[in-house]
């Protein structure tokens, strides 16, 4: 009976990280991909997208799903915004535009706590009750979570496959300036994938704010997380990032539940898990080796 | 008496000629008389604390410019080296009783057997894996310091660690002196052959290798010497602050490190250093504005990066000197002719 527990408390908390980290990844490598920015503010605006439905459904009111949609345009226009005003002028410089996500991050993560205080809040979830399998309680909200996540995915590969802004993005990652002769503008497609990878995480936040607790740190996990999932699955690789997300998402959720101090070690395993595929597969599990920039 | 005269009259000729001559170096000797005299101005308790803060933080941006600077191999997980000095100096002085000048530099040593340990995998890494991967190290060993509580002390640290004198103002030397001591060796090492090789590794990995140099070698040495000085800083931070904790290994610290470093401009020792004589004291200047420190801090940063990209000091040190076109000698900007040669400077 304990077993048969465990088994599915790993199932459920495993499915459900492994779909977040993997929007979030997948986000992350597009605008890597795109435009070869480290974008450290990724979480930050997955943050603030559960912060942005906080205030709709507690200040003012209104039914959690308003303030889904509120925040993933609210956070997708400041994400656009952010790009077009603080990283786009410095894309050259690599490490300047790591150390602008790195600020703009801090920024977020500080206004947030100036409006919403640094304490933990919590935000009703859209469906309420649950049901129980060989006696483990399952939310309504976690299965929700879990199909939404994969209905994004879906159709995110249905707009990098099968459209033409999908085309543009895939051969504006492979080769910007070979993408730019054959009339794609290049800096359009940057700014439209900033849009989708902020849209991504901002949408992330929103279906997993009610299953965790908001506060102005709650970025640094998923963070450290989703980096790993990038690396683990290969930097361009959006298939690398889904499986990479569940292996680390299953890494984490087996460790938490079975092991003694396991809340403690849950990242150190996961990331243990990253080097040692690393030593075996210098590029990621589906890394595709780019042609070396000289 | 002749001597000291001739040593003295050598020292006016020096500078005369080479410091007076450019404000860089001005600025270097008054940022040292600053070092030297401020516990003559003020004997405040809290300014002194602040200032041999700045001073081990110094090392530790100017360690990761060693590394990431100038051999190109961005490392985010700096705070590991930090960590794993202030850990390891702490325990062998609590353990070993060895005094802080025996348990520093073995802090230092133990630094740079983790800068092997994490630079042997990493080496067959590039570019941006290479730095996200270096971001995971500090974090497995967080969690293992959770993990163990009984032998690091968990989320409280190791506590009880002797103090390196008792007087601040003493210790605010010995920090500075360090600073200074630390900082010349590293500048020195990028002025010499190795650092010009470090150079070519950030500027054209392939091409070195194909000169006949083992690159693979070279980068694992500027990880060992990197974690050597950075576990110095984390070191002398833990008898300090008598308390080596959690802290000393988040991913704030490693983020922390590549901002001073980036902001003062990489591939320059002096700028990370100088950032952290700028950034560190205005953070703790901000505290009356306790709420929107941060906020402010990463709008300052910001700012900065958006005019100057390539970081503060390199930018300044363009605005008020140019090289002269002819014999490559830094002139103050004014001039129309160039001091040594006589060249034109456009």
């Amino acid at each position: 009976m304990y077993w048969r527990h465990m088994f599915l408390d790993i199932t459920i908390s495993g499915l459900i990280s492994g779909s977040v980290y993997a929007l979030l990844a997948i986000g992350f490598s597009l605008i890597f991909g795109v435009a070869r920015i480290v974008n450290i503010a990724h979480t930050a605006f997955y943050m603030v997208a559960g912060y942005c439905i906080y205030y709709v459904s507690h200040e003012m009111g209104l039914h959690p799903i308003w303030g889904m949609f509120a925040a993933v345009i609210l956070v997708t226009a400041l994400g656009m915004v952010c790009y077009k005003f603080l990283i786009n002028p410095i894309r050259e410089h690599e490490g300047a535009v790591l150390i602008a996500t790195i600020a703009l991050a801090m920024a977020l993560q500080e206004i947030m706590t100036i409006m919403f205080t640094g304490t933990y809040l919590s935000v009703p979830s859209l469906v309420k009750g649950y049901f129980v399998i060989v006696g483990v309680k399952v939310f309504y909200q976690q299965l929700l979570t879990f199909i939404v996540a994969l209905i994004v995915l879906g159709a995110l590969w249905v707009l990098l496959m099968k459209t033409r802004l999908g085309l543009a993005i895939r051969s504006t990652a492979q080769d910007k300036e070979v993408a730019n002769l054959m009339g794609i503008n290049e800096a359009r497609v940057a700014m439209m994938t900033m849009g989708i990878s902020v849209g991504l995480a901002s949408f992330t936040g929103a279906i997993v704010v009610p299953l965790t607790i908001l506060d102005p740190l709650m970025w640094m996990h998923p963070l450290i997380m989703m980096m790993a999932v990038v690396i683990l699955g290969g930097l361009g690789s959006l298939k690398g990032s889904f499986i990479g997300a569940y292996i680390l998402g299953f890494a984490e959720a087996i460790v938490v539940f079975a092991l003694p101090a396991g809340a403690f070690l849950k990242g150190s395993v996961a990331l243990s898990i990253m080097i040692l595929v690393l030593l075996i597969r210098p590029e990621g599990l589906f890394g595709v080796t780019f042609e070396e920039e000289r | 008496m002749d001597l000291i005269r001739f040593y003295l009259r050598k020292l006016v000729t020096i500078v005369k000629n080479e410091v007076i001559v450019l404000p860089s170096r001005v600025v270097v000797v008054v940022f040292f008389l600053f070092l030297l005299l401020l516990p003559v101005f003020t004997s405040n308790q809290y300014t002194l604390r602040i200032f041999t803060l700045t001073c081990i933080f110094a090392i530790l941006a100017a360690s990761w410019d060693l590394l990431s600077g100038f051999t190109g191999q961005i490392n985010f997980g700096h705070a590991l080296f930090f960590g794993v000095g202030a850990y390891s100096a702490a325990m062998i002085n609590l353990h070993a009783h060895i005094p802080p000048w025996g348990s520093i530099p073995l802090g230092g040593l133990v630094a740079v057997l983790a800068g092997l340990i994490i630079g042997i995998p990493c080496l067959r890494l590039k570019g941006t894996y290479l730095a996200l991967t270096t971001l995971a190290f500090p974090i497995i060993l967080m969690g293992l310091v959770f993990a163990f509580p009984d032998l690091t002390g968990g989320e409280l640290g190791i506590s009880g660690i002797k103090r390196i004198t008792r007087s601040s103002v003493t210790n605010y030397y010995i920090a500075a002196g360090l600073m200074f001591g630390l900082c010349s060796i590293m500048w020195k090492i990028t002025d010499s052959n190795t650092g010009i090789i470090f150079h070519a590794i950030r500027e054209d990995e392939l091409a070195v290798r194909a000169a006949g140099i083992n690159t693979t070698r070279y980068k694992l040495m500027a990880f060992c010497l990197s974690g050597f000085f950075a576990g110095i800083a984390g070191g002398l931070y833990a008898h300090f602050m008598r308390i080596a904790g959690p802290s000393t290994l988040e991913v704030s610290m490693s983020f922390l490190v590549v901002i001073w470093a980036v902001f003062g401009g990489v591939a320059t020792i002096y700028g990370p250093v100088g950032a952290v004589f700028i950034l560190f004291p205005l953070l703790e200047f901000l505290r009356f504005w306790q709420e929107y420190r941060t906020l402010m801090f990463a709008c300052v940063l910001i700012v900065v990066l958006l005019y100057m990209p390539d970081g503060l000091f390199p930018w300044l040190r363009d605005k008020i000197e140019t090289e002269c076109p002819r014999c490559k000698i830094r002139n103050i900007s004014s001039r129309t002719t160039c001091r040594v040669c006589t060249a034109r400077l456009d």
